[in-house]
Parts: structure tokens; sequence; C-alpha cells
């Protein structure tokens, strides 16, 4: 088991919701962190101020991952400010939902870029740092969804079956760097991208409620962390038992 | 660019090669990649640590043909000449 070497964390789609309660997280955990945020800057700035209110570290990092030059832009920021990102949280993600009948092209293209391209190219630009540092923690966040269907989300759930299958082959590829790649399954969660979920969703779910947050981010932090060291190509489902 | 001779860059990729847990003794011209436990992953690695140090491009289809450490330090040798 390597000993966790300097560097620090970047998380994607993290001015606000799962993702800020992730930069929150890594940075209680002693990770310098990048909040990247393609729209909210308010939000990212507030995060990136309650974290080093806290004593922390961190940075608001603009770049839509959707472009193809962005994992470059991001990485190259932080790997000056903070040193080599052994950590890379890939949350940013969009819906646009429709049956798949009247699913338009557009916003086939734009959730799989987000959901699934995007991720691919972080973690295309994170490998070669952390297979050279022996150490790195990728995780995605991908969705039930991906493993459960739930009409209107065709798009939205072809992005996320694909995150956890490229989470397990490319953990495959690096593990015996030290390298691990995981993917957390988020249920329902308290988040703008869920709001207008129904009540019936809720009934559905054993624990009678949605998740919060925070209980998504503690997954993360474990996953990050030296303790997860031989957990690789796994996904944790994170549910209130709703796929149970 | 560096410039450095064969035996100079046998003697570095050889310290990488160990470093990815390749037997000193066993790591010859004639040794291939498989007979040292050196997987398309540590190749990967290798390529870009000659680039870094050599300046060289060692790309995916150089690496197919590469099949043991004299091949991929008479490839480094080559683009290193002046």
């Amino acid at each position: 088991m390597n000993e966790r070497p300097e560097g620090c964390a970047l998380v994607t789609g993290a001015s606000r919701g799962i993702g800020a309660a992730i930069a929150h997280g890594l940075a209680e955990d002693g990770w310098s962190v990048g909040v990247n945020y393609r729209k909210d800057s308010e939000g990212a700035e507030q995060v990136v101020g309650e974290i080093e209110t806290a004593g922390g570290s961190a940075v608001a990092l603009q770049a839509d991952v959707c472009e193809p030059g962005a994992a470059d832009e991001l990485f190259a920021a932080l790997e000056e400010r903070f040193g080599p990102v052994l950590v890379l949280v890939n949350n940013a993600g969009m819906r646009a939902d429709s049956l798949a009948s009247q699913l338009k092209d557009d916003d086939w293209d734009r959730v799989l870029g987000t959901n699934l391209s995007a991720p691919f190219r972080t973690t295309r630009r994170a490998l070669s740092g952390m297979t050279r540092a022996r150490f790195g923690r990728i995780v995605n966040i991908g969705s039930i969804v991906g493993q459960k269907a739930n009409p209107g989300q065709a798009n939205y759930a072809a992005s996320k079956a694909g995150l956890i299958a490229f989470t397990s082959t490319v953990a495959a590829e690096v593990a015996r760097r030290s390298v691990t790649v995981n993917s957390v399954a988020p249920g329902l969660v308290e988040t703008e991208l869920t709001e207008g979920i129904g009540d019936e969703i809720l009934r559905a779910v054993p624990a009678r409620r949605a998740g919060t947050p925070e209980e998504i981010a503690a997954c993360v932090r474990f996953l990050a962390s030296d303790g997860a060291s031989y957990v690789n190509g796994t996904t944790l489902t994170v549910d209130g038992g709703l796929t149970a | 660019m560096a410039t450095a001779n064969k035996d100079q860059i046998q003697e570095r990729l050889t310290e990488v090669l160990e470093g990815f847990g390749a037997d000193r003794e066993a790591i010859t011209r004639e040794a291939d990649w498989e007979s040292l436990d050196v997987d398309s992953l540590d190749l990967v690695e290798l390529a870009q640590i000659v680039e870094e140090e050599y300046g060289v491009e060692m790309k995916e289809e150089h690496m197919k043909e590469m099949k043991t450490v004299g091949d991929a330090v008479d490839f480094v040798a080559e683009r290193t000449e002046s």
C-alpha cells in the first residue's frame, strides 16, 4: 500500500449540490481542491471561501468540461497551484429528459458529452501523472439509473451505464500502479438536478427519504482515502435501498 | 534534445525497467517484454519518459514493432543521433 504523496484533488461541477459537498469533504481530509464550475462562479467562490475559512485550500476553476481542451486547462492550472492531481472526481453531469421516441439528437449528444465523454478526457489526462506517482484515486459519479430503468432518461441512463463500464475497465488497466478507479451511484438525492422528481419515487425508497449530498460525499471520501486502496473497479450504490 | 550513445540509453532504460519491477540481471538487449513482465501500461510509461528525457516520440505503432530492450534502445538512439 503506497503512502499518499503530495498533490491535490479536482472535483468537476463542484459549485453546488453533490459536487460542492465532495469538495468540502476532500478539503476536510486534507486535500487542496480545485472547484470546477461552468457558470455558477458565485457558488464556486462560496465553496472556496467556506473551505478556506475552515482552514483548507481551494481554488475555483471555470471550464465547461464538454470542451475538448477543458481537461488540459484544468489540470495545468491545478498542477501549477497545488501540484499533481491525485484525486479526480468526475461529478459534473446533466439531464435532458424525454421519451426515447421524442429524444432530440442534441439532447442525446449533450448528455453523453457531459456525463461520459468529459469524464473520459479528464481521466485520460489524470492517468499519466497518477501512474507515475504510483498513487491515484478516480471516482466517477454514476447513477442508479445506469442499472435500473427510469423511463424518460434513456440518454442519461446510457451515459451513466457507460460511465460505470468505463470505470471498471480503466481500473483493470491501472490497478497495478496503485491507482484506483471506482464509481458511486446515487439514488434520489436532494439537489437541483433531482428537483421535480415526484413523491411517488420517494415512496419507493425503503429509507422513505431522499439522500443528502453529504451522504454521497462520505462515500467519495472513503473511496479517495488510503483505507480504500484495495477497492478498485467497483460501483458503490448509495440509494437508501431503492435498488435492493 | 539530448544526445546519448547506445550504452547510455540502455543504462537509462534499464533503470526505468527496473523501476517497473524487472530483474536487473534479466534486462539484456535480447530480453523481450514478456520475459521481463513488462506490460502495455509499462510501455506507455516508458514512452512518456523517453519523450520527456530524449524528446523522442514513441507512438503506439512504434511500440508494437518493439519486442525487445534492444529494439527500444535502437529506436531512441536512431532518433537522437546528431
